[in-house]
């Protein structure tokens, strides 16, 4: 590649509903920074750089080559950007968990926007609002009329408002995926289209931690364990862990520091719906022992130690499933 | 609503609960026709994304039967599908889906009459609850 300004990539970064540790994982790429601008002229990067919405639209379209797309889709902002860098760039890519799955923003799926902005606006301890005044679409004022994005009943995967070419996952995606991700468009050498840009295995593949047959007598939230065996498998000493369930590519870094992984490195590659897999696996290991004089309400009362089965399954995939949010009666 | 004919998928096991579903038509019983039997091998086969499928298709009520406790043809299927079924019911709760859609019994190649009766309580009480609101969503 020339290093000709003229030939090297023309990049942009977005955020859409994000919480910014995305933005913070590219720079932790550290010095390879260096490297990338080497290749690439960043042109839009609305966290770091002062460029606006026009400089974008004023761009031809295909004119860029990457986009890194963080952040779901909750708002009309979110997806007229979304549209608007589609058009603009050739590779678009949902970078991390919000662009690729939904991540923590999408749980608030299991609400509405009208539930949403009663608990932001209206009623809450810190809040004094007695004209219960929430964010309009358009206010009169005597100077004119103000208009602010819509905010969505639903959150969206960024490939469901458009077209995505790649997907790095994580919450934020690891700086080894990364890297490896720039590499690959550096040197023209990306897998095809709608692949995700992370290893095929899962979490349970690259942890350390020695597994015999799974078999759970009971299941223990991380805080009532008290002798955590850091050689043993999570799942084993009685807490959930999503590792069978999530894609690798994080090294198993939170089993490396003892905890339990949460499932951010969204589906393996076989499974689209990671929640129901784990429940699935889950289920299938949990009160083995004995359980052909297990009775009915002693099966209830171990599936009950399962609190909030859908904040620990689906924590960073509600939207991207297949039942993605909760139903709203009409 | 009178006029709701449920709409079921109804999961049952080769060796066990298909049989018995057999029998009920063998032995000439009358139960509603609103099951749309899918065989399984067992009922540990079941994945809970198949019940989800099926929801988000817009079944009103997905039945899984299998052997009774000790008589599963792969040992601890059934055990399995039932603690995923409880499970589940959990998960269709928070999602605001009437966990009663999804049933799990058990259904021995003996049990013709169980089999006619459990459909007929079953599309009973689909009816009560209504059709499923995912109903013609997609
Ligand atoms: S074979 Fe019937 S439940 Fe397993």
């Amino acid at each position: 590649m020339s290093s000709e300004n003229k030939g090297k990539l023309k990049f942009a970064f977005y955020w859409a509903a994000s919480c910014g540790g995305c933005e913070i994982a590219v720079l932790d790429i550290n010095e390879k920074i260096l490297e990338v601008v080497e290749h690439v002229d960043i042109l839009f990067w609305p966290v770091a750089m002062d460029t606006k919405y026009s400089d974008v639209e004023a761009m031809d379209d295909e004119s860029l080559d990457v986009c890194f797309f963080n952040g779901a889709i909750r708002t009309s902002e979110n997806e007229h950007m979304a549209k608007l860098l589609r058009k603009k760039a050739k590779i678009l890519v949902a970078f991390g968990s919000c662009a690729a799955d939904g991540c923590i923003p999408g749980l608030a799926n299991v609400s509405n926007r009208e539930e949403i902005f009663d608990v932001a606006y209206v009623d809450n301890p810190s809040t004094d609002n007695p004209g219960k005044v929430t964010p309009k679409t358009k206010t009169r004022v005597s100077e004119g009329e103000l208009t602010l994005p819509e905010f969505y009943d639903t959150v969206k995967t960024l490939d469901q408002v458009v077209d995505v070419d790649y997907y790095i996952p994580g919450c934020p995606p690891p700086t080894k995926l990364i890297s490896q991700a720039i590499d690959a468009i550096v040197e023209n050498k990306l897998p095809p289209k709608g692949s995700v840009l992370a290893p095929l295995k899962s979490v349970c593949d690259e942890c350390p931690r020695e597994r015999s047959e799974k078999k759970i007598k009971e299941i223990k939230r991380v805080y009532e364990v008290e002798n955590v065996d850091p050689n043993v498998c999570l799942l084993e000493q009685g807490i959930i862990c999503m590792g069978p369930a999530t894609r690798g590519g994080c090294g198993a870094a939170c089993l490396d520091a003892n905890m339990p992984c949460t499932g951010c490195g969204g589906p393996t590659p076989n499974s689209f719906d990671q929640g129901a897999k784990m429940l699935s696996a889950l289920a299938s290991v949990l009160g083995v022992e004995n359980e052909e004089n297990m009775s009915e309400e002693e099966i209830r009362k171990l599936v009950d130690q399962v609190k909030d089965p859908l904040g620990t399954f689906y924590r960073y995939t509600l939207p991207r499933s297949l039942i993605n949010r909760r139903v709203i009666k009409k | 609503m009178s006029d709701f004919e449920p709409n079921i998928v109804a999961f049952l096991c080769n060796w066990c609960a298909y049989a018995g579903a057999d029998l009920a038509g063998t032995s000439r019983l009358i139960y509603p026709a609103n099951v749309k039997p899918i065989r399984v091998m067992c009922s540990g086969r079941v994945d809970p994304v198949f019940v989800l499928e099926a929801l988000k298709k817009g079944a009103d009520g997905v039945l899984i039967a299998g052997c009774h406790p000790g008589d599963c043809h792969y040992q601890s299927g059934n055990y399995k599908a039932n603690r995923r079924v409880i499970l589940l019911k959990e998960l269709l709760q928070q999602l605001n889906i009437n966990p009663r859609r999804v049933r799990f019994e058990y259904v021995s190649a003996s049990e013709g009459q169980k089999f006619a009766n459990v459909v007929k309580e079953f599309v009973e009480e689909i009816k009560e609850i209504g059709p499923n609101p995912l109903r013609g969503e997609q």
